[in-house]
């Protein structure tokens, strides 16, 4: 049965490999992926760990209906100590390693030591062997997996790995699989090249057992089914996520030119339907029947005939509007060159942005570029700078660093700009319109996200009674609920429910767009359910489902205080409150968050959560996640591993 | 009339659930490599092509079976192995020119598509429709039809 798979520990230092058994008690408290991860993370790690250090782990985990009938079941999480903000270092990633990994008989690693020279694991069949990868150093995130493949001669094996940016400790490099599946934010490849872990191959017989196959086979295609008649769902199998840009940045909520404005005018070449232009086609992860990836071959320039895959909302933002260039081939190139190196675009461009920010300030010179010319819009620049910060040269070496790092190097008040929470990097969403979004960024367990309590569909005006359905499932919610995207009334529980929901959803190993991100009508708790039992045997209710994604949360934010962090962090940069939205349509110029309406909300979302004013979950809240059994210094969570 | 599975290679997302839900049905478990159908990827180029088997006319999995336990039926056009007689010597394996035919190293038999019994699931769960059962003669139609209109298109850009 898929519960039968292992966790195994890895150091990299003594070369020693342990396996262990996930019990049905950790099962049912955590579910797998993220929130077991969450629990690992706290247990074997000591405080104040060194991010980069041997003592911090290396995570990588399968969700606990990865691989099954669920329907979009690919994702896989890796985690650690993050390097870029010494808090929770947390991503997911779609692609085929997760299912790949459960089929050679592994739902977890922890990874820790230092190896002495490059490495890299090889999962297969119930083992692990630790394989030399010092020919495999300097390669970039593509050839490394094709070169594993054809080492190990054969082509089904899947590869998480990092590419130059990882090696070089780029503070928010990523861990690749395939083409362009990235676990991008917080860091991770940074920690894997201060192991010398340049990658992790799987391939596996071990049949995933489906504890009821029939019945499991027929409910797939009805949650695919829901799946795929949303409209959102027809959108992203065409467009993928740029139609996100195009709604955004016509209504005025894209940060462009690092914070100065909320949107990117004269932006065409860079709307959906002209990146469509250049698709042809799009690429699914595991069993996805969203397939929003698209495919695309770059036009011109240097890099014309390279194939690469996306680009993502994210890079029209990265290597758009932040950066203030309004050419798709600026984008489609910085978007390979980051897969190429394995680095977070989203990081990579707002600490682009970050630094044209300061050289229109007079705060970084011709002198500290090396010539570059850093002005807005500049794409020769942009896609420079790309190269330099993947290989640390020049100018490169210091943005390579952490946000809040790189300002230090720098002084002269260049962290007034910086536009980060807890040290890392915002969206390139701006938030200033919609206070429920600038809270979920402001209070996100690893700093600013959206992708860990964002209500995106807090922006489609539904009426009040469908979001009462929505954000009463499963805990029965009374309290205030409005349609109005400006509003701060009921916004802490929006954000919340969401936290919970993502939270969930990445220890079930499933797909976001599968759920209530995009779309309302998505799959939920009562769905969840059902595949649980059908595929796992397990028996779980949908407040179970919704309690155990709370724990894996609640246990992040325990984390994170081990770690130092106050209320004091829960906030925007200074700018969110000072510099009203100049752009835009009428409804959302003008608008900057309140400060003290800001605070109300802080205090309600702790309120909803049962923590204290300072952000602390109350011994009773933990009492009642079974987080109990904490030791004198009441840090300590349960001991099950 | 004889019905198989049409492939149209430009449709596939490479996702593979075909390969996941056919091992299910056929072994009620996920082992994409223990489907009987697999999706060929080159990932650097960004092309995909699944791999399926063609029921062939004249199947030489049947032909050089020593056993005889290969059949080809006359209504349907499936072909099929007949594990009664199977001895698992996998010399039809390595008669398929399509790698289609295969050996099942947990099951320890070989294994080919059955359709399904008439209901393929890769069929059935495939969203882009990229995998089709249909009749013979639409695989040739299909194509015909994709090319006429392309030819179409020139001629009316000309004859405007």
């Amino acid at each position: 049965m898929s519960l039968s798979r292992k966790i195994a520990f890895v150091d990299l230092t003594t070369g020693k490999i342990e396996t262990k058994p996930i019990s049905k008690e950790l099962r049912r408290k955590f579910l797998g992926g993220r929130g077991l991860d969450m629990y690992l993370l706290y247990k074997h790690t000591k405080p104040g760990v060194d991010p980069l250090g041997p003592d911090n782990v290396a995570l990588i985990s399968a969700g606990l209906l990865v691989g099954t009938l669920a329907s979009a079941s690919s994702r896989t999480h890796v985690g650690g100590k993050s390097p870029l903000t010494g808090y929770v270092g947390s991503a997911n990633v779609g692609g085929f390693f997760g299912p790949e990994m459960r089929l050679a008989g592994f739902d977890h690693l922890v990874i820790r030591g230092k190896a002495e020279k490059p490495v890299y694991l090889y999962l297969h069949d119930d083992e692990i062997e630790i394989r030399d990868a010092e020919h495999l150093w300097g390669t970039d995130t593509r050839d490394v997996q094709d070169l594993i493949r054809q080492e190990l001669a054969d082509d089904d094996i899947q590869s998480l790995c990092i590419g130059q940016a990882g090696e070089n400790l780029v503070k928010y490099a990523c861990i690749r699989t395939s083409i362009k599946n990235a676990a991008g934010r917080t860091g991770i490849g940074a920690i894997w090249g201060s192991k010398n872990l340049k990658a992790v191959a799987a391939k596996g017989m071990r049949d995933i057992g489906i504890a009821q196959p029939k019945e499991a086979l027929a409910y797939n295609k009805e949650i695919i089914n829901q799946v795929t008649s949303a409209k959102v769902s027809k959108t992203m199998q065409k467009l993928g996520t740029p139609f996100i840009w195009g709604v955004t940045n016509s209504t005025g909520l894209v940060r462009t030119r690092n914070f100065q404005l909320n949107q990117l005018v004269n932006a065409d070449d860079i709307e959906p339907e002209s990146i469509e232009e250049d698709l042809v086609g799009t690429a699914g992860c595991f069993a996805c029947q969203v397939h929003c990836r698209g495919k695309y071959f770059i036009k011109e320039g240097p890099y014309k005939g390279t194939y690469d895959e996306g680009p993502e909302y994210t890079s029209q933002g990265a290597f758009g509007a932040e950066v203030g260039c309004t050419s798709k081939n600026t984008v489609l190139v910085c978007n390979h060159l980051v897969n190429y190196y394995g680095m977070d675009n989203l990081e990579t461009g707002s600490m682009i942005s970050w630094a044209m920010e300061l050289f229109e300030k007079g705060i970084l010179t011709l002198e500290d570029t090396g010539g570059l010319d850093l002005t807005w819009g500049n794409d020769e620049t942009v896609i420079e700078l790309v190269h330099k910060i993947a290989k640390r040269e020049g100018i490169g070496d210091i943005l390579a660093d952490s946000p809040l790092e790189a300002a230090a190097r720098i002084g002269k008040d260049s962290e007034r700009y910086l536009v980060h929470v807890k040290g890392m990097s915002n969206l390139h969403s701006d938030e200033r319109p919609t206070p429920a979004l600038a809270l979920n960024i402001a209070v996100s367990s690893r700093g600013s996200d959206h992708l860990r309590g964002r209500p995106a569909i807090d922006l489609y005006h539904l009426p009040e009674k469908v979001l009462r359905q929505i954000y009463s499932n499963p805990i029965p919610y009374d309290g205030p609920l409005t349609s109005d995207y400006r509003d701060y009334e009921g916004k802490p529980w929006q954000v919340m429910w969401q936290e919970h929901l993502y939270s969930t959803v990445d220890c079930l190993g499933i797909c976001k767009y599968h759920t209530v991100f995009l779309g309302p009508n998505m799959p939920a708790y009562e769905e969840w359910a059902n595949l649980i039992r059908l595929n796992t045997g397990l028996e779980l209710t949908p407040e179970e489902i919704y309690r155990a994604g709370e724990r894996g949360y609640t246990l992040e934010r325990l984390f994170n205080i081990r770690e130092g962090m106050t209320r004091e962090d829960d906030k925007l940069v200074d700018r969110y409150h000072d510099e009203p939205t100049p752009l835009g349509l009428p409804v959302v110029r003008g608008r900057f968050i309140d400060r003290d309406k800001f605070k109300i909300m802080v205090d309600e979302y702790y309120a909803h959560h049962e923590w204290d004013e300072n952000g602390v979950p109350t011994r009773e809240k933990l009492e009642a996640l079974s987080l109990n059994t904490l030791d004198k210094s009441g840090s300590e969570p349960s001991n099950l591993v | 009339m004889e019905k198989v599975l049409v492939v149209d290679a430009h449709k596939c997302t490479g996702c593979r659930l075909c390969e996941q839900v056919c091992s299910v049905m056929h072994e009620g478990s996920v082992n994409p490599h223990r489907a009987r159908l697999k999706i060929m990827k080159w990932e650097i180029e960004g092309e995909v092509l699944p791999m399926v088997c063609r029921q062939c006319d004249d199947p030489p999995c049947r032909d050089i079976c020593p056993m005889g336990a290969i059949d080809k039926n006359d209504d349907t056009g499936l072909v099929q192995v007949d594990y009664d007689k199977c001895i698992g010597c996998r010399m039809c394996v390595s008669a398929c020119p399509f790698g289609a035919m295969d050996y099942d190293v947990v099951g320890k038999k070989v294994m080919k598509c059955d359709l399904c019994g008439g209901d393929p699931q890769c069929v059935a769960f495939c969203d882009p429709a990229a995998i089709r059962f249909e009749n013979k003669a639409k695989d040739s139609s299909n194509a015909r039809r994709a090319a006429a209109e392309a030819a179409r298109a020139v001629q009316s850009e000309k004859d405007r």
